[in-house]
């Protein structure tokens, strides 16, 4: 089994394609959407874990590429320096997934959950602290 | 009964002095009520841990042998300008100040800010070398014309912050009512009341904890960054009379504080270099600040909860730059901000903060064990801070 993270990217022509439909009976592939989002009259933007036999991975990843559907595979991860993050919190709102997240109850410290993380770089333009790393995924099972 | 300063200063002498934190007093007076509360609490600590653009550091540089005049020249640290119209050896270096070459707002999009004064400051702090380069005309008694070196604190004999303005009672709350996003002081701004960033502590906060300034003064010592420092004055843009909750606490942003505190004895955990996309450099302070409970008034303001204290919504994509539209879009309570979302115009609206309660609630506690075990006492403010209070006189 093989599993990458990716970002599809549907130019307005194709929002209307089944396309997920089509990797999943064509290419017997699991996918996890973990973000979707279309802008009116303009590309649609999905991101995926995608995960299935090696062979059938390729050719689902070919058909997108047929298709003209652009992959972009996450092969960075996003990290924090604990260090330097002070806990205020501006990072919040922004993150879509709550991979970052905030315990109100007790302490206010900021968490990171990694595996919730979507690479959409938000955290990192608007972390004061600098406190958001971009590096590479070292976590890839392929 | 009414306490003095001078009383509670003998308790923290002897050691039977107690304190609690602004968030530990509300619950003291729920469970005890204000009377028995104010005779047996003598202190409550405060703390704030937050971008505070208006700070910066002067530094008295030690001569060489064959000595310079930098005032009238210029001065450089590791790129950054610092100002250097005072004597001989005296600079300032401002935490917002940025290196001449600094890309800013280049190509169209917003600038990163990665450095400026406010990492040398901190930088200094830590204890490392940052770059002097430095310019002078050459007079007959300061001949040396250029000098470039690596200097640390230990090659200054005076080194501390002097800032104008600190510690801002409440603050506006900022939002984008236009259709892209903006990047301010109060963050980035998403589209469409995309997100609220916000900026106090509430609660601790130390000038929501004395609303009229009843016995923070110039004169009072506080708790800058690990360091011992004082107030100086009333901060700049100081607003004396903003219009007020009942509780007395102001509902714009309102009193500030002048602050002083010796660099060179701060601990830089507390000394954050910040950057905010697209805006600037700036620098994330730690202070604290102890209220005496000099009587039943005092312990009444201390006790203030968030659900009491209110700021303003104001729109950073009109409003505030160019005075068009709105002025305030409805007022929140800082409980409200710290539940993660507010109500805007129908629109349930993120919220996020730059002071860190987190940073705010540790600094309260740091401040509360040393006047516990008698390290911090209490100075009494010479002169009070301009204020509408209706009575700023305090026991003595």
């Amino acid at each position: 089994m093989k599993k990458i993270k990716a970002v599809l990217r549907f130019s307005p022509e194709l929002v209307e394609e089944p396309v997920i439909y089509a990797l999943i009976t064509g290419y017997g592939l699991r996918v996890n959407i973990l973000r979707a989002a279309i802008d009116t009259g303009k590309q649609g933007r999905m991101v995926v874990d995608l995960e299935g036999d090696s062979q059938n991975l390729d050719q689902g990843l070919a058909y997108l590429d047929r298709l003209g559907v652009e992959v972009q595979s996450l092969s960075t991860q996003i990290g924090r320096a604990e260090e330097a993050c002070t806990s205020c919190t501006a990072c919040i709102p922004h993150c879509p997934t709550g991979a970052l997240n905030v315990d109100r109850q007790a302490t206010w410290k900021v968490g990171f959950d990694a595996d919730r993380c979507i690479v959409c770089l938000s955290c990192v333009e608007v972390c004061i602290s600098k406190a958001m790393t971009v590096g590479e995924n070292s976590q890839r099972t392929d | 009964m009414a306490k003095t300063i001078e009383q509670i200063n003998e308790k923290i002498a002897n050691g039977s002095v107690v304190v609690l934190t602004a968030e530990e007093i509300i619950t003291a007076v729920r469970e005890q009520g204000l009377a028995k509360t104010a005779r047996t609490v003598d202190v409550v600590t405060t703390g704030t841990f937050s971008p505070m653009c208006s700070s910066g550091a002067f530094l008295n540089i030690k001569q060489p042998s064959e000595k310079m005049k930098l005032g009238g020249g210029f001065a450089f640290l590791n790129g950054v300008p610092a100002y250097a119209g005072l004597a001989a050896a005296d600079i300032y270096i401002g935490a917002t100040a940025l290196p001449d070459k600094d890309p800013r707002n280049g190509n169209g999009r917003p600038g990163r800010f990665a450095y400026g004064g406010a990492h040398v400051i901190a930088e200094l702090a830590a204890g490392q070398k940052v770059t002097l380069r430095a310019g002078a005309y050459g007079t007959d008694c300061y001949p040396c014309k250029q000098r470039g070196q690596q200097i640390g604190l230990e090659d200054t004999n005076d080194a501390f912050l002097f800032n104008p303005r600190n510690g801002y009672q409440n603050y506006n709350v900022a939002v984008n009512l236009s259709d892209r996003p903006i990047y301010t002081y109060m963050g980035k701004l998403n589209p469409n009341l995309g997100n609220a960033n916000y900026c106090s502590a509430g609660q601790l906060s130390p000038l929501f904890n004395d609303p009229y300034f009843r016995t923070i003064g110039v004169g009072t010592r506080v708790w800058l960054a690990g360091a011992q420092g004082y107030v100086v004055r009333h901060g700049t843009q100081h607003n004396p009379a903003p219009p007020r909750h009942d509780n007395g606490t102001p509902l714009v942003a309102a009193g500030n504080l002048a602050l002083i505190g010796d660099l060179k004895q701060m601990d830089p955990h507390w000394l954050k270099p910040v950057s905010f996309t697209g805006y600037g450099v700036t620098l994330s302070l730690g202070l604290g600040v102890a209220i005496p409970m000099v009587d039943e008034q005092m312990v009444r303001h201390v006790a203030v909860t968030d659900d009491d204290l209110l700021a303003p919504v104001v729109d950073y994509s009109r409003y505030y730059p160019y005075g068009q539209g709105e002025p305030i879009l409805g007022r929140v309570s800082y409980a409200q901000l710290k539940s993660g979302k507010i109500r805007i115009r129908g629109k349930d609206v993120p919220t996020g903060s730059f002071s860190s309660l987190a940073g705010a609630r540790q600094i309260a506690c740091l401040l509360k064990e040393q006047i516990q075990c008698g390290r911090f006492s209490l100075a009494q403010a010479q002169q009070p801070l301009p204020s509408n209070g209706p009575d700023q006189e305090v026991p003595s």
